[in-house]
């Protein structure tokens, strides 16, 4: 009897309790909701801010002129707004440093998982890190008075400034990216599947070219494309390295000028609020926008293809 | 009740159910009638031992887990290992194609000698020694490959290179794993798509290409349906005509129904072997007993 009714005391005291814990519960909730849509209405507001300001561009120049015109002087007379040269600067930078950061990268990825003992991984991945961690104009600064002088003694006749220089330092600088992102995804290959191979008298190259590569390949896909995302939407370090001079050219030691670098000079130079000219920005950003979000989209869509693979 | 027993009993009726179901087992040949009965302590004495291990100790960093363990196997024979959890049945088995040199910090000592020659002596082959020794695992592991390839895999990095050859290899593993008639027809699909006693028929057929004198199994239908396992299990008691076979389970039913020597290992020690009819009707030891009968473990 006592034990039932001290039962029921301390039931109601807990229904107290269970209203405080009720209410933190929905204050905590809250809290974390206004926090998440805070990233969520900035991200739909910086959208909305292009989509304005670019409509207001594509009143005065057609969208035509934009997407196809092979000259980009909207600064000067006589204007042209035709995106092609920017595009295919940034391009440019962005190949080149794919070039150059991914088989470097899934070589040492492969390096990492595969053959590093656990020591030299302990070590190894966190200086990959640090490489990840320092600022790009870093990286700029050292295109400009390490890289560029380097590719113009081997070849006199590159510009100054040029897209194999930023090419280089944007290279070094992913380079982190699709080591860790690969590395991640080699490491997700079951264990049974090498042993799998191994019991069947294969040697280590036989187990990572033959099983462990293929049956990560889609995740490497995807770590890759996110690492060019990345270079493309670089800015500090190609706006350093590869000048500023719009160029329809595939040659990477002429001067160029990105979409990312167009946006760095019209924001810093004197170019009045409203006008067309300070409109191009807009213009530039939302192609630059859509470019990365289809490479993101692309990639993410791969990764979720991958983890169904493996449950 | 002494379930090992009523296993025994049933086999031979379960057998001709087998053969009747026409499995490729009892498409063998005529010898097919000695072969499905297990051996007698006579018979295996007679084998002569295929792998032979004396006093093997094994240690994952400081920690022994096996400890001066003798045990042979005889050819054309299935070896059970049998025990409860972490008494070292599977390490042991690692021993034997050297997979346990995959895991950092291990230690064997001791001798394991396969036709005679220790597979841990200095200049050892492992690629060549895991090309005759093959293995199953417990959980089977296709590889995100077709079934063709899958099976293909170990001959290739071999080197076997001609077309033709593969393909015969491919039909005879899948013929011998009780799969063919299942899979002929897409061949070229991913083995992921299996089902689950499929692919650890695959599995055991991708063992069988590299033609290895030595197959161990780790608890190779652990993780299967009751008709899978039965299936696994006609496939093991054909198998054991051309290969050695040393196979961890912890299921007593299917080693008293599979094997013809066991071997009862406990916290690191083989405590006992024998003919399998006689070490389940007749245990030597007491723990052997009490373990079989299902008093511990």
């Amino acid at each position: 009897m006592s034990l039932a009714t001290s039962t029921r005391e301390q039931l109601t005291g807990e229904s107290a309790n269970l209203d405080l814990r009720k209410i933190l519960e929905h204050a905590i909730h809250g809290i974390l909701l206004s926090c998440a849509a805070i990233s969520i209405v900035t991200t739909v507001g910086i959208v909305v801010v292009l989509l304005l300001e670019s409509l207001q561009f594509f009143r005065e120049v057609s969208l035509w002129e934009f997407l196809t015109g092979t000259r980009w002087s909207p600064l000067l007379k006589p204007q042209h707004f035709g995106i092609l040269p920017l595009f295919c600067g940034t391009l440019l930078v962005a190949g080149g440093s794919a070039l150059l950061a991914i088989p470097l990268g899934l070589a040492t990825a492969i390096y990492l998982s595969e053959y590093a003992s656990p020591l030299v991984r302990e070590v190894v991945k966190p200086m990959l890190e640090v490489l990840a961690g320092i600022p790009s104009v870093v990286y700029g600064y050292l295109a400009v008075v390490f890289v560029s002088p380097l590719i113009r003694d081997t070849i006199p006749s590159a510009d100054l400034f040029n897209a194999a220089n930023a090419c280089v330092v944007v290279g070094i600088m992913i380079l982190p990216m699709v080591v860790s992102l690969s590395e991640d995804v080699l490491q997700s290959v079951p264990r049974s599947l090498r042993e799998g191979a191994y019991a069947l008298g294969a040697t280590k190259l036989d187990v990572t070219i033959g099983v462990v590569l293929p049956a990560a390949m889609s995740g490497i896909m995807a770590s890759c494309l996110l690492a060019i995302a990345r270079a493309v939407g670089e800015t500090m370090a190609v706006t350093l390295a590869a000048g500023a001079t719009p160029n329809l050219t595939l040659n990477p030691f002429e001067g160029i000028q990105t979409m990312t670098a167009y946006i760095v000079q019209v924001s810093l130079g004197d170019t009045p609020a409203g006008t067309l000219e300070y409109r191009t920005i807009f213009a530039v950003g939302l192609a630059l926008f859509v470019s990365t979000l289809v490479l993101n989209v692309f990639a993410r869509w791969i990764l979720l293809r991958v983890e169904e693979k493996y449950e | 009740m002494l379930l090992p027993e009523t296993a025994l009993d049933s086999r031979p009726e379960r057998m001709s159910e087998a053969s009747a179901r026409k499995t490729p087992v009892r498409m063998t040949t005529a010898t097919l009638d000695q072969s499905n009965v297990s051996r007698s302590a006579a018979e295996i004495a007679e084998q002569s031992k295929k792998v032979v291990t004396r006093d093997v100790d094994f240690f994952y960093g400081a920690k022994q887990a096996l400890y001066k363990v003798s045990l042979d196997v005889p050819e054309h024979c299935v070896t059970a290992l049998i025990g409860p959890s972490g008494c070292g049945k599977s390490t042991f088995l690692r021993c034997l194609n050297r997979m346990n040199d995959m895991i950092d910090d291990t230690t064997v000592r001791g001798e394991i000698l396969l036709d005679g020659k220790n597979v841990y002596r200095r200049g050892t082959d492992v690629v060549e020694l895991r090309k005759r020794v093959g293995m199953v695992f417990q959980k089977s592991n296709p590889f995100p490959k077709s079934i063709y390839e899958n099976v293909a895999y170990g001959p290739r990095v071999a080197g076997v290179r001609k077309r033709n050859i593969l393909d015969e290899i491919v039909e005879k593993s899948l013929r011998q794993s009780a799969l063919w008639d299942e899979v002929q027809d897409r061949l070229y699909d991913s083995a992921l798509q299996l089902s689950g006693g499929q692919q650890q028929r695959l599995c055991i057929a991708r063992a069988l290409a590299t033609n290895p004198d030595v197959l161990l199994m780790d608890e190779p239908a652990s993780a299967l349906d009751p008709k899978s396992t039965a299936a696994v299990e006609d496939l093991i008691f054909g198998l054991k005509k051309s290969y050695t076979i040393a196979i961890v389970t912890h299921n007593m039913q299917q080693a008293a129904r599979v094997s013809d020597q066991t071997a009862f290992f406990y916290e690191g020690h083989l405590i006992e072997v024998g003919a399998t009819n006689e070490l389940f009707t007749n245990p030597y030891e007491k723990q052997t007993e009490d373990y079989i009968t299902g008093r511990f473990g």
